[in-house]
């Protein structure tokens, strides 16, 4: 690991003034500080948020949003009573994914600046072209079969990894920030940024911004009783989706009065369609229209490489996502959140 | 750039000056303060043989830079047992033969404390292979580590009743 810099300011506004290029934020380090072990990325600088208090709290606002600061772990939100009450899908992400340790250790903004899972990234001996502009993309012509089927451009075929974020897209989470030029607010959808010509910028960040929490809208709680997460994976537990979708249905008289959905694991940022939403709206819930829903969702998916399996994989997944949203938001956390294998009424669990 | 920390591990206080930012806390407990019981597996957070807790939580001691962890508290398995008695956790997995090698055994004994602690998994196994999931064992000791975890579940429960009554 290339040396650093390590300084550990008391207030947001001495994070802000000490920021430099080539500076990181530190959070729970879960994902900086191990690609700082593989050599992928070498910050001079790191800025460790950990004495800032002032973002590790979660509170309802006056217009009943729920404002949750950046340095908030996965765990304490996942298990937070008005999360689980009123945004379950929220939880269910969040337990779907990682382990134990490191829920207790990552913190949400760090889930929403975590960086693709793909190894070409990953190695600082591969081409990459958002690692290192203009060096190329050895997953074009590599391992790629977990990589994007949407959004994707020849410069970058990567995927964001991200479970949490999912259900925050489908939901309208809103992202504030604070920099050098002072507070503003980005809406999850314009967050991550599609790679283009330019993957090297992931997100909407401008340099020396920092992310001081999130915020749910009250309206989003509509939600509540209809809402799931259904994650696909190679193995059960502590492992990154192959294609996931947060699903959540406003139900109204045994129609959807309105419906949302996001996928994951596909694109370089949670993927959804408004037509998609729309074909639900007024329905009574039902597979042939989740399946149709579920296809409008994925038009225009193409493989970028061995990877056309995907987008089967993700139509199937929304429609399925759907189905269980339609069934109900379950009394109490799945013993396998998210799971293809969680018990269905009356099946016996499956591992 | 050097860093004066205080470190309580296993109830001890200790002043550590770090000359390195780069030392994380899985290399400063074995290689500066003599606890060679958390082991170093993967050393990427995959495996959990590093786990300990930090005040109260498990997590991965290769992920964390000791020089942020100042005025934490941390155990180790070399801190969980009390005046020679082995912690109930301890006690379940030598008698459900939870182990072969035993390389990742400290890790799995300080994440079940820690997953004991945190009242997900209750004694369900389905809950405890999932609460678990972070700490592999390459010889699959799963199945003793799943009943040693439940059997402990039980008897800290009883215990605390006991305690209580």
């Amino acid at each position: 690991m290339k040396s650093f810099d390590l300084i550990r300011p008391a207030t947001v506004q001495e994070a802000i003034a000490a920021w430099e290029p080539g500076a990181s934020w530190l959070g729970g380090g879960t994902n900086l500080v191990d690609l700082m072990k593989t050599g992928a990325l070498e910050p001079g600088k790191l800025i460790d948020l950990g004495r800032l208090a002032v973002l590790r709290d979660v509170e309802t606002l006056p217009d009943g949003s729920m404002r949750i600061g950046a340095l908030v772990s996965n765990a304490d939100l996942a298990d937070n009573p008005e999360i689980l009450r009123r945004y379950p899908m929220v939880s269910e992400a969040l337990l779907s994914g990682a382990s134990g340790q490191l829920r207790n250790m990552a913190t949400v903004a760090g889930n929403l600046m975590q960086r693709t899972r793909c190894a070409y990234f990953q190695d600082p001996y591969a081409a990459c072209n958002r690692r290192a502009p203009g060096t190329g993309c050895d997953a074009r012509e590599g391992e790629n079969a977990n990589l994007a089927v949407l959004g994707w451009s020849d410069a970058c075929i990567a995927t964001n990894p991200s479970d949490f974020c999912v259900p925050l897209s489908a939901l309208d989470a809103v992202v504030e920030v604070a920099g050098p030029s002072g507070e503003r607010e980005i809406a999850i959808g314009d967050f991550h940024l599609l790679p283009g010509d330019t993957p090297e910028r992931e997100t909407a960040l401008q340099p020396g911004e920092l992310i001081v929490a999130l915020r749910l809208p009250a309206a989003s709680s509509g939600f509540a009783a209809n809402a799931r997460y259904l994650k696909v994976r190679e193995r059960t537990s502590f492992a990154f989706a192959i294609a996931s979708c947060a699903a959540a249905l406003r139900m109204e008289g045994g129609r959807i009065a309105e419906a949302r959905f996001a996928l994951g694991a596909l694109a370089a940022k949670p993927w959804r369609v408004s037509e998609a939403e729309a074909l639900l709206a007024g329905q009574a819930p039902d597979a042939a229209l989740f399946e149709r829903a579920a296809n409008a969702a994925l038009a225009g998916a193409t493989a970028s490489g061995d990877n056309a399996w995907k987008i089967e994989l993700g139509r199937r997944t929304a429609a399925r996502a759907l189905a269980m949203a339609a069934a109900g938001t379950p009394q109490r956390m799945p013993a396998l959140p998210a799971s293809v294998f969680a018990a269905q009424a009356g099946e016996p669990a499956h591992v | 750039m050097p860093h004066s920390i205080t470190l309580t591990v296993n109830g001890r206080a200790h002043e550590v000056h770090l000359d390195d930012p780069r030392v994380t806390l899985l290399d400063l407990l074995r290689e500066r303060l003599a606890l060679a019981g958390t082991k170093k597996g993967c050393d990427r957070g995959q495996c959990g043989a590093c786990t300990v807790l930090v005040n109260g939580r498990r997590a991965n001691s290769c992920l964390m830079l000791a020089a942020t962890l100042d005025g934490c508290e941390i155990t180790t398995i070399e801190g969980l047992s009390e005046g020679g008695d082995l912690h109930p956790v301890q006690t379940a997995f030598i008698e459900n033969d939870a182990f072969q090698c035993g390389y990742c055994t400290p890790g799995q004994i300080m994440s079940a404390v820690g997953l004991i602690a945190e009242g997900r998994a209750g004694d369900d196994p389905e809950r405890i292979r999932e609460g678990m999931s972070g700490n592999l064992c390459r010889c699959a000791a799963y199945h003793g580590i799943t009943l040693a975890v439940q059997e402990a579940t039980r008897r800290m429960a009883k215990d605390e009743m006991e305690d209580a009554a």
